[in-house]
């Protein structure tokens, strides 16, 4: 104990709660991904249940992996990582249990409100507007405890991570309340104040922020304390970090436009989006190279530690969809891979590789020492996970790059006469194979996530596990 | 926009891109050394210290290079407010600053002069002859795959709501002329609920249905055909006929082929009955050029030729 008349203590409680709930959410969102995924393989799939069809359980699956699994992960880390990176204790407890069951009371409302049909149709916004009050509600007391934390912080400087927390928090306040301005006109029911191609501009700007700030900035942080911490390595450049965090902040909010290629929206705008996104690929790097390089000198610790692994591929991945997602921005290569399945590959290159992976490597280090116990119950499963893990995830982009490119060829193929080779169902039909190698890639991903239940259940429950609320501050 | 916004939006576009050369200058300025080093900078978090390794030079190069990439697109391209790019595209009308639209406009044009001659050579044959002739059907099936055939299905079988065209039964004809109206002008069939006798009741209305299906030898009760019979004559007649066989003036279906284009079951025939039914074919003038729409007319008559 660093000092016995004021000793300072964490509040790992909150942090407890989320990073169970990390696992619960996971496994629920993936698995109501995997059920879609195997409606686009036998589409009777949906039961001709008007709750089971595809249109409701597709946003469903999309904000329990965002918003209750990602979500959770970052809660969890956040509150972790600026604890123990200010050495001070949380401002308030009883707020970071208003933060915890407050989100958790979001994640219950969407998954019934979805199903049911209420939405605000804006993709990753799609919840109406009590459950938007109640997530600002929330947003703002996270914020409070966060950045209320850093103030009291015993440190000279704020660390790295905690840079790129505090820039998700207030840029996800911003946007969650800049596009989700609404009129209500009952109690499930509004209308944007925005119309037409402002409307699709504000979403987007959201959308493609949800991806930069929510699941970039936000597991930038999480990969600033965690790999290095795990690795037992310093951070590989201090001044890389500072170049890229201001790059990456600065250039993300620009490139929603390039959703909107080839529309109603001016070309200015769209000019803007392409260009951006790609002075956007080296801050991504940035973040992939500081990772990377942290591991120099510690790289033979990948042959024992599964948890290092998870961490270092999902970097890998990271730097892959962040490579992809500049060229795909390209007017040109839009073109083709606009709504197509390239676009879902991409993204669950990110959400898989990238968010899910570095989120598992960063629970398994979290679990043991919120139970006070030394190390996971298993190792070999974990290194199970990771390869089930990795497998499903190759498998899954693997399918939709195949699926996308060749939907887009066929879709813009014509013959000598000027006219269409293929109608649109036949590009369906090709693309049956894509998706049940798709299916068969997320299944596998979810039964990974099902071993970490397992393992999680069988660490928690030995005798020496104990769940700890308040923790003594190391010196 | 006004030159406000046109001055806004080019500054913080440029902005954005030498505020990032400038950060790199900066900090590449203030590199210690060029190397890799195992000095820290000299501060350590939860025991976490940072390295103060300079910049990686190959990284570096990448930055920049994205950035000079991106103020050349700008000076090519419509993105500082109001300024148009410098590129150019050549339309019939003249050299045009490049747009998204001027773009897609250059593509019509030059598919226009590429495909146009194709097509005013079918457009200039007659519809019977291009019907016999199998390299202009194969074309005119590639554009009922991509127009028609989201409706009436890629065999043009249609479904529920949507006519079989391969069966010789016409709702508005089937002549040459009768179709490419269809195709250009669109039609918009409308079956009142209860026919034209709003107090028909629900008794009557199975009634009805049993006169229907007794054309095709399917009623099992004909007393109550026989009832239906008579109101059928006061509801129904006006516009399917007294004797029940429709007529293409108004689209009205012939009722007596056993050909039902919202379901042959009683209890279809029923909903039809008791809510009425409202079909739409699209008008496909806005949509098509005269030549298609021609090559599509005998594509459709070839159907019902087979």
């Amino acid at each position: 104990m660093s000092n016995e008349i004021n000793p300072i203590t964490y509040n790992y409680k909150v942090v407890r709660q989320f990073a169970v709930m990390t696992v619960v959410w996971g496994i629920v969102g993936m698995a109501a991904g995997v059920f879609i995924a195997a409606q686009l393989v036998w589409p009777e799939l949906n039961f001709d249940n008007q709750y089971l069809s595809f249109g409701r359980i597709r946003p469903l699956h999309t904000n329990a992996v965002i918003f209750a699994f990602g979500g959770s992960a970052l809660f969890a880390t956040s509150l972790y990582v600026v604890q123990r990176t200010c050495q001070a204790r949380l401002i308030s407890d009883s707020l970071a249990s208003f933060v915890f069951w407050g989100w958790q009371a979001v994640i219950v409302a969407a998954a019934i409100t979805l199903p049911m049909g209420f939405t605000s149709t804006k993709e990753y916004a799609e919840l109406e507007w009590p459950i938007d009050i109640l997530i600002a509600l929330v947003w703002v007391s996270y914020a409070i405890l966060f950045f209320g934390t850093i103030t009291k912080r015993k440190t000279k400087h704020i660390y790295v991570a905690n840079w790129f927390y505090g820039g998700f928090i207030l840029t996800v306040a911003v946007l969650h309340i800049g596009n989700n301005l609404a009129i209500p006109v009952t109690f499930m029911k509004s209308y944007s104040i925005y119309s037409g191609t402002v409307d699709a501009m504000m979403q987007w700007w959201y959308g493609h922020n949800a991806v930069g700030f929510f699941l970039t900035a936000g597991f930038l942080g999480i990969m600033y304390y965690f790999v290095p911490k795990q690795a037992g390595r310093p951070v590989y450049s201090y001044r890389l970090s500072i170049v890229h965090f201001w790059a990456l902040i600065s250039l993300y909010v620009w490139a929603g436009s390039h959703h909107l290629h080839y529309s109603a929206l001016p070309d200015w705008a769209q000019t803007a989006g392409m260009v951006m996104s790609l002075v956007l690929l080296a801050p991504s790097w940035g973040g992939m190279i500081n990772g990377m390089m942290t591991l120099s000198g510690a790289w033979d610790k990948l042959r024992t530690d599964p948890i290092l692994r998870f961490l270092v591929v999902s970097l890998s991945f990271y730097g892959m969809s962040t490579f992809e997602g500049p060229m795909m921005a390209i007017k040109t290569v839009n073109a083709l891979s606009h709504n197509t399945d390239w676009t879902i590959g991409h993204v669950h290159s990110g959400a898989l590789g990238w968010v899910a992976m570095i989120s598992i490597g960063a629970t398994y280090h979290l679990i043991p020492r919120l139970f006070g116990v030394k190390e996971m119950f298993s190792i070999s499963l974990i290194n199970l996970h990771f390869w089930l893990a990795t497998a499903g995830t190759v498998l899954y982009i693997a399918a939709m790059w195949v699926n996308g490119i060749m939907q887009g060829l066929m879709w813009r193929a014509v013959n000598t006469d000027g006219t269409l080779t293929y109608s649109f169902v036949e590009s369906l039909e090709a693309s049956h194979n894509g998706y049940v190698v798709r299916l068969i890639g997320g299944a596998i991903f979810l039964s990974g996530m099902l071993i970490m239940a397992l393992n999680v259940w069988l660490t928690i429950r030995q005798t020496s596990a104990k769940a700890l609320d308040s923790v003594p501050a190391q010196a | 926009m006004t030159s406000f916004w046109s001055f806004w939006v080019s500054i913080i576009s440029l902005g954005s891109i030498f505020g990032c050369l400038w950060l790199i200058y900066v900090t590449r300025k203030s590199q210690t050394t060029d190397t890799e080093t195992d000095q820290t900078v000299g501060h350590a978090f939860d025991g976490i210290e940072e390295l103060d390794n300079p910049l990686p030079k190959w990284w570096l190069y990448m930055f920049v290079a994205t950035c000079v990439f991106a103020l050349a697109y700008y000076v090519l391209y419509p993105g500082l407010g109001n300024y148009k790019g410098m590129l150019s595209i050549e339309l019939e009308e003249g050299s045009v600053p490049w747009t998204q639209v001027n773009q897609w406009q250059k593509e019509v044009e030059d598919a226009e002069a590429k495909y146009g001659p194709i097509f005013e050579a079918y457009g200039a044959t007659p519809i019977e002859e291009l019907a016999q002739d199998a390299e202009a059907m194969k074309v005119g099936q590639r554009l009922f795959a991509n127009n028609c055939a989201v409706c009436h299905g890629s065999a043009a079988r249609g479904g529920i709501g949507f006519p079989n065209l391969t069966d010789d039964d016409w709702l508005y004809g089937g002549s040459a002329e009768a179709i490419k109206a269809t195709l250009v002008n669109g039609r918009m069939g409308n079956m009142p609920a209860r026919g034209l006798n709003p107090d028909m009741t629900n008794a009557q209305i199975d009634d009805m249905v049993h006169y229907l299906l007794a054309f095709s030898g399917r009623s099992d009760d004909q007393e109550a055909a026989e009832r239906g019979a008579a109101m059928y004559q006061t509801a129904c007649a006006a516009c399917h006929g007294p004797d029940a066989k429709g007529n293409q003036a108004i689209g009205a279906p012939n009722l007596t082929d056993n050909i039902w284009l919202y379901g042959s079951t009683p209890k279809r025939m029923k909903h039809t009955l008791l809510y009425g039914r409202a079909g739409v074919m699209p008008a496909q003038s806005d949509r098509l050029s005269e030549e298609k729409i021609h090559l599509l007319t005998a594509y459709v008559i070839s159907l019902s030729q087979k």
